[in-house]
C-alpha cells in the first residue's frame, strides 16, 4: 500500500500500542537545551532513573546566552545558574553538548542541521515548539514539554497520537523579493493558526522542490504557528548533498545505503492524504503581520482588515491587536514607523538569510532612529559569514554584530524591546510581550524586508526599496 | 508508581475568554529563567494582569473568583505557541485543576494531560453557555465528568470531549505514561536495533 513518509518513519519506530490506546514511539534523536530540560533531569534522579540512551541526545545553549558578552558569569546570575545545571546534566548522564566553548553553540534547531544530526527518515523531539524545522530533511520531529522530556531521557520513547497528514502542494517560482518566510506566512494566514491542529503538515509542490534546505527550514520552523506540530518535505538529492561530510553524517562505506534507505521513506506516489491544499507561487507577495497573531497578516500592499469585515471570533483578536499594535483597521501598513530591526532566530538566521540580505545592503544605511541588530543563529553561521565578509557589510550599514543565540526573538536574555518600540523582525512569533516588553510590538517578515524597515525606518516593500 | 484516578473534576469556575491566547501571555519569558517550576503560580498571565506600571489591570486573574476557582473556562486554541510546561504548570500551581475550552493546542493538551490536568471541549454554542453561565453563577459549583464526558453546572449540562487515550489515562489513573514506557524496555530495545542511525555512533 502506498504511504506517506510520515506514516512510514511512524512504523518504523512504533514500539508497541500503550494500554491507553496510544503508540509508544521510538525517538531516535533527542535534542536538549537548557530552558525545558532542567526540570526533567530534576525528575529523572527523584525516580532514580538513568539516561536510556545517552548517546542520542544532544544538548546546546540558546535562549538565555547573552549576545553582546562572551565572558561568564554573566550579568544575569539566573542565566549563569542554566547554563551551569546543562553542564552538569550533560556531563552526569555522559551527554554530548555544544557549548560556548566548543564553536559550535547555537539555536537547537540550527546545530542539528549543521552536525548533520538531522537525517530522513528519523523521529527527532526537543522541548521546544519549534522542532518541526528539522522536519525539512524529512524527519518527524515533534516539540515536546518537560516530562515528555524526561520520557525521552528515561526511555527514548514517548507516547503519542498518531498525527492525520495535509499536503500543502506550493507551484511555481516565486517572485524576485519573495521568500520562504512569506510562503510560510501566506500558508498560516490561508489555514488559520489553528488550522493544523491534529496535523502533520507535508510541504511539497514544484517551489519546494526548489528551495534549499535553508528556505524549507524557514518554512517546516513556522508550521507549529499554523497549529501543526510537526512538518516535513520529503528527502531529495539536494537534501542528501546537504548532509554529506557533516560531522555526524553516516561515513563514506555507509553513505550509498544511508541514501538508499532515505530515499525509501519518502511518500509513495499515489498515497492517501487526510487533507490536500494547494497554492501558486506567483500570488504569493511579501507578507508582514499587523497584530498579535501569526494568522493576522497581509501583503505588504495592503490594508489592513476592517473590523466589519471579520466574524466575531477574529474581530474579538482583531480588536485586541489593534490595541495593543496601535495600529488602525482598514489603513495601509507600509509606513508605519519602527524603532528596533531584528534579523536573527531559527526562522530566518541562517547563512542563505545573511548572504541575502548583505546582497542588498551595500551603499544603505540604518536609519539613525533604528536600533538594527544581526543575530546569527549559531556559532558556525557567524564564523562563515565573517569569512565571507558579510559582517562588515552589517555593520558598515549601521547593524550591531552579535553573537550567536535566540537574542531578540524572546525575552530571556538582554535583547529586549523598550517599552511600546516597535520591532520589524525576522522571528516567528508577534505574540504580546513576546520581544520582552509588555507594551513592545512586532511585525514579522522576511530577511530583505527587515532590512528595508531599518534603512527607511518604516514598513517598507523591500522590492521598492532595493530595486529588487 | 500510582496514580490518583480523575474521573471527575469539582469547584467553581472562572471564564477567561478570548482564542488563541498563547503560551507567552500564559506565563511571560523572562519567569523561564528557572531551574525548577516552583513558584510559577504567582506569575501567570502576568503581564495581563499587571501594566507596566506595575498597577492591577482589569483581568479575571485578579479576581477573588481566580482565588476560589478550580476550573478555568477558556475559548478555542488555547496554549498556542511554545511548548513550555511552564505554562499549564503556572495555572496548575494557581489553582487551576481542569480546563473546558473549544480547542486546545496540542503541547498544552499534552502537558496538561501529564499533570493530571483534563481538557475538555465543548462545541461553540455550548462552550457560550457554559461561560455566560459561570461569569452570572460565579458560587454554583461546576463539574467536568472525565468519565462521562459531561460537563455540568445548576440544573445545566454539556455534552463534552477529550482525546480517548487523555480520558483512558485520567480515568485509570494512568495520566502520567512513564511507567507504561518503562514497561516495554525489552520491546524498546528491538525497535533500536532495526534502526541503522540509533545502532551506529
Ligand atoms: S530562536 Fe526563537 S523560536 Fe527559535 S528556539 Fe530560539 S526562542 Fe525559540
Amino acid at each position: 500500500m502506498a504511504k506517506t513518509l510520515f506514516q512510514k518513519v511512524w512504523d518504523a519506530h512504533a514500539v508497541t500500542q500503550l494500554p491507553n490506546g496510544q503508540t509508544q514511539l521510538f525517538i531516535g534523536t533527542h535534542l536538549i537545551h537548557e530552558v525545558t530540560s532542567p526540570q526533567a533531569f530534576g525528575m529523572l534522579r527523584d525516580l532514580g532513573l538513568p539516561v536510556k540512551y545517552p548517546h542520542r541526545t544532544f544538548a546546546t545553549v540558546d535562549h538565555i546566552v547573552p549576545t553582546n558578552e562572551i565572558k561568564e558569569p554573566y550579568s544575569d546570575p539566573i542565566a549563569q545558574e542554566m547554563i551551569e545545571a546543562l553542564r552538569k546534566n550533560t556531563k552526569d548522564y555522559g551527554i554530548r553538548f555544544f557549548d560556548t566553548n566548543t564553536g559550535q553553540q547555537g539555536i537547537v534547531h540550527m546545530v542539528g542541521p549543521e552536525q548533520g544530526i538531522t537525517q530522513p527518515g528519523t523521529t527527532i523531539a526537543c522541548g521546544d515548539s519549534h522542532t518541526a524545522t528539522h522536519g525539512a530533511f524529512g524527519a518527524i520531529a515533534f516539540g515536546i514539554g518537560t516530562t515528555q522530556v524526561r520520557d525521552v531521557l528515561a526511555t527514548q520513547t514517548l507516547a503519542l497520537n498518531p498525527l492525520k497528514v495535509r499536503r500543502i502542494e506550493v507551484n511555481g517560482k516565486l517572485k524576485p523579493g519573495v521568500y520562504a518566510k512569506d510562503v510560510i506566512l501566506h500558508i498560516i494566514r490561508a489555514l488559520g493558526v489553528n488550522g493544523g491542529i491534529g496535523f502533520a503538515y507535508e510541504y511539497a509542490g514544484s517551489t519546494f522542490d526548489n528551495f534549499s534546505l535553508e528556505e524549507r527550514m524557514t518554512v517546516c520552523n513556522m508550521s507549529i504557528e499554523g497549529g501543526a506540530r510537526c512538518g516535513y518535505v520529503n528527502p531529495d538529492d539536494k537534501t542528501f548533498e546537504y548532509i554529506k561530510g557533516r560531522p555526524f553524517a553516516p561515513q563514506a562505506a555507509d553513505w550509498d545505503a544511508s541514501v538508499t534507505r532515505w530515499k525509501s521513506f519518502a511518500s509513495d506516489p499515489g498515497c492517501k492524504y487526510d487533507d490536500i491544499k494547494v497554492y501558486q507561487a506567483e500570488d504569493i507577495r511579501p507578507t508582514v503581520t499587523w497584530g498579535i497573531t501569526p494568522g493576522q497578516a497581509i501583503f505588504i500592499d495592503e490594508k489592513m482588515p476592517a473590523l466589519e469585515t471579520l466574524n466575531a471570533a477574529d474581530r474579538l483578536t482583531a480588536e485586541d491587536a489593534y490595541k495593543h499594535m496601535k495600529l488602525t483597521p482598514n489603513t495601509p501598513i507600509k509606513g508605519t514607523k519602527i524603532d528596533v530591526a531584528f534579523l536573527g532566530s531559527c526562522t530566518n538566521g541562517r547563512i542563505s538569510d545573511l548572504r541575502e540580505v548583505a546582497k542588498y545592503l551595500k551603499g544603505h544605511k540604518v536609519k539613525s532612529s533604528v536600533k538594527a541588530i544581526v543575530v546569527p543563529g549559531s556559532m558556525l553561521t557567524s564564523i562563515q559569514a565573517q569569512k565571507e565578509g558579510l559582517d562588515k557589510i552589517f555593520i558598515e550599514a549601521g547593524f550591531e554584530w552579535r553573537g550567536a543565540g535566540c537574542s531578540m526573538c524572546l525575552a530571556m536574555n538582554p535583547d529586549k524591546l523598550v517599552g511600546d518600540q516597535l520591532c520589524a523582525s525576522s522571528s516567528n512569533r508577534n505574540f504580546k510581550g513576546r520581544q520582552g516588553s509588555q507594551t513592545g510590538r512586532t511585525i514579522l517578515m522576511s530577511p530583505l524586508m527587515v532590512a528595508a524597515a531599518a534603512i527607511t525606518g518604516e514598513v517598507t516593500d523591500a522590492r521598492e526599496v532595493f530595486q529588487v | 508508581m500510582s496514580l490518583a484516578k480523575i474521573t471527575q473534576v469539582k469547584g467553581l469556575a472562572l471564564a477567561v475568554p478570548g482564542d488563541d491566547i498563547d503560551t507567552d501571555r500564559i506565563i511571560p519569558a523572562r519567569f523561564l529563567r528557572c531551574v525548577t517550576f516552583d513558584g510559577l503560580g504567582e506569575h501567570a498571565f502576568r503581564d495581563e494582569r499587571t501594566g507596566p506600571d506595575g498597577v492591577d489591570r482589569p483581568h479575571p486573574m485578579n479576581s477573588d473568583q481566580a482565588k476560589k476557582s478550580s476550573i478555568m473556562v477558556v475559548g478555542f486554541n488555547f496554549g498556542c505557541g511554545s511548548s513550555r510546561e511552564h505554562a499549564p504548570q503556572s495555572l496548575w500551581r494557581f489553582g487551576f485543576k481542569a480546563f473546558v475550552g473549544g480547542s486546545f493546542a496540542e503541547i498544552f493538551f499534552g502537558n496538561s494531560t501529564t499533570l493530571g490536568v483534563p481538557c475538555v471541549t465543548l462545541s461553540k454554542d455550548d462552550l457560550a453557555q457554559l461561560s455566560d453561565f459561570v461569569q452570572k453563577n460565579p458560587t454554583i459549583e461546576v463539574t467536568i465528568d472525565v468519565e462521562k464526558l459531561t460537563v455540568t453546572a445548576g440544573d445545566k449540562s454539556w455534552k463534552a470531549s477529550i482525546a480517548s487515550s487523555a480520558r483512558e489515562g485520567l480515568i485509570t489513573g494512568k495520566w502520567d505514561p512513564i511507567a507504561d514506557l518503562l514497561e516495554g524496555a525489552s520491546k524498546v530495545e528491538k525497535t533500536a536495533g532495526a534502526l541503522v542511525y540509533v545502532a551506529k555512533n
